[in-house]
């Protein structure tokens, strides 16, 4: 690890302003990723700002009728919490289905949401990649892709985003909360937030320089049936291969969301219409554009039918 | 480095009819060279571990914090690169807690932080300031063990003990967050009150590795201390 210089923030807009002031700034809270990218000299912050004396621990009422979570609440808080258990079970669900009890101890709710990929060659230091090495080139096209998206990707990157969290806010259109380093505020949609990689696939989200994320807004709840079912290599403590948040009213129409596949959690409206139509209707809108390796084709037919057990399920259920 | 039996190797078997020289020579080489493929692809975990390279350039930067440990406060002046771990088993000699992966991929190094388990190894100790830490030298000794170490102990929870103190933690968080109604990845009723059953256990101490392969007793040691 390399050596960096440490303050603690007292208010966000301070955190901020600190961060701009200080090139290679980064900010830390539950650190379960920072930390581990860290050791591999993945990440070399030369200066860190510990956030987490800031409050921003609460999940309060909204006007709208919907939550505020703040930036700052742990995982397991988030995932626990009684209204979020009754009203944006898909949340708690996805939550859940994510990690380990101790990293879902550390982890935040901001954090989460800028968790890295976990390309293997992004990992791997004696890999070229991309988004670590801008320029350097991207090996896991022609190489070892089984783990990695199969749309939304480009030519520089096929790296998914791989967290489970953002892909249930995504089914909830939940807002990011932001404060700039000038003290400025704003909002940014969750479907806006993370960015597609282009050209420039280290640049992974619409946050500029400094800007800290103070809060995850969530819409008054939608009712329906809430579903994430997790596809992964392992029973538990495994990232998905796929994943599916979904939504589900009793008529059959509803929502959903694909984690695993793409470099962001992927949602398509046109999708969504098809779900009275069944798995294979609502895939052809979701994937349309697909661009899969070989390594990672068997993907398209997980998503059919991943989603296909979560409308079976909401079947049984509703 | 050993090479592994062909059926092992990446690209298949030598029975396999798809197996070419082409591919031979890709795969012993990267076999012999280990830099060809990612280390996911070598079979083992995403992020897999790798010995940290330190750093050979820059100032040391230090910070001091004061936290408690079982009890006691101690006043430290550390590297800020320095762990919660590594501050508590280089600087205050409390070995129990165990460096695994170092990447909070085994749980080896679990401790509890103001009641919670946490992965030590990926928390600075700097961030700890005024914390209340318990690790498995403040749950209970040898001649007074807390009740999840006798358990431990009657039911074969382990072979080698290298993930044992943090699984014995990891345990008893687990009681503690079932109390609290957290629920898990197996909660059938998210509105429930969660029953600590074997699957609720497996689940829950996921995050905690054995390659001994204790789980069985290990699960029968946390249902029986769930149960007094």
């Amino acid at each position: 690890m390399k050596t960096f210089t440490f303050e603690k923030a007292t208010t966000p807009a301070e955190a901020a302003g600190a961060a701009a002031r200080k090139p290679g700034a980064k900010f830390i809270a539950g650190g379960t990723n920072l930390l581990d990218l860290m050791k591999l000299q993945i990440e070399t912050p030369s200066h860190l700002i510990d956030v987490t004396g800031l409050g921003l621990d609460q999940i309060e009422s909204t006007p709208e009728g919907g939550l505020r979570i703040g930036a700052l609440v742990r995982n397991t808080e988030l995932a626990a919490d009684e209204r979020i258990r009754r009203d944006y079970g898909v949340l708690s669900r996805a939550i859940v289905a994510g990690a380990s009890g101790q990293l879902r101890n550390m982890a935040t709710t901001a954090g989460n949401l800028l968790q890295r990929t976990r390309c293997p060659y992004f990992y791997d230091t004696d890999q070229a990649c991309n988004k670590r090495e801008p320029g350097s080139g991207c090996p896991a096209i022609e190489g070892y892709s089984r783990p990695l998206g199969i749309i939304g990707v480009s030519d520089a990157c096929i790296a998914t985003y791989p967290g489970d969290m953002a892909v249930a806010m995504r089914v909830l259109d939940a807002e990011i909360e932001t404060i700039k380093s000038d003290g400025s505020t704003r909002v940014i949609p969750i479907a806006d937030f993370h960015r597609l990689p282009g050209d420039s696939p280290h640049v992974e989200n619409a946050l500029e320089a400094g800007e800290f994320i103070t809060a995850v807004t969530l819409p008054k709840p939608v009712g329906g049936k809430h579903y994430y079912h997790k596809v992964r290599d392992r029973a538990s403590y495994a990232f998905a291969l796929v994943s599916v948040a979904a939504i589900i009213q009793p008529d059959g129409s509803g929502r959903l969301a694909v984690g695993g596949i793409a470099p962001k959690p992927w949602r398509i409206d046109e999708a969504d219409a098809e779900l009275p139509n069944g798995a294979a209707a609502v895939a052809a809108k979701l994937l349309a554009g697909s661009n899969p390796t070989p390594g990672n084709a068997f993907k398209e037919t997980l998503v059919k039918r991943t989603i296909a057990a979560v409308i079976s399920k909401a079947k049984q259920d509703n | 480095m050993t090479t592994p039996p062909p059926d092992h190797q990446p690209g298949g078997s030598f029975d396999d009819p798809g197996f070419n020289r082409r591919k031979f020579l890709v795969t012993s080489s990267a076999t012999v060279a280990g830099g060809m493929l990612p280390s996911f692809a070598m079979g083992q975990s995403p992020a897999s571990p790798k010995v940290d390279p330190g750093s050979t350039a820059g100032p040391l930067e230090t910070s001091k914090v004061a936290f408690e440990v079982n009890g006691t406060t101690r006043s430290l002046e550390v590297d800020n690169r320095t762990t919660l771990l590594d501050a508590l088993r280089e600087h205050l000699k409390l070995t129990g807690s165990k460096k695994g992966c170092d990447h909070g991929q085994c749980g080896a190094c679990t401790v509890l932080v103001d009641g919670k388990r946490i992965n030590s190894c990926l928390a600075l100790a700097v961030m700890h300031e005024g914390s209340k830490i318990t690790t498995i030298e403040g749950l209970g000794t040898p001649d007074d063990m807390h009740p999840m170490q006798k358990s431990f102990v009657k039911c074969d929870g382990y072979q080698c003990g290298y993930c044992t103190s943090g699984q014995i933690c990891s345990a008893v968080a687990t009681l503690d967050e079932v109390k609290a109604g957290i629920p898990s990845h197996v909660t059938s009723d998210l509105t429930a009150s969660p029953e600590l059953t074997p699957e609720e256990i497996k689940e829950r101490m996921s995050g905690n590795i054995c390659r001994c392969g204790a789980y069985s007793n290990i699960v029968d040691a946390i249902t029986e201390v769930a149960k007094s």
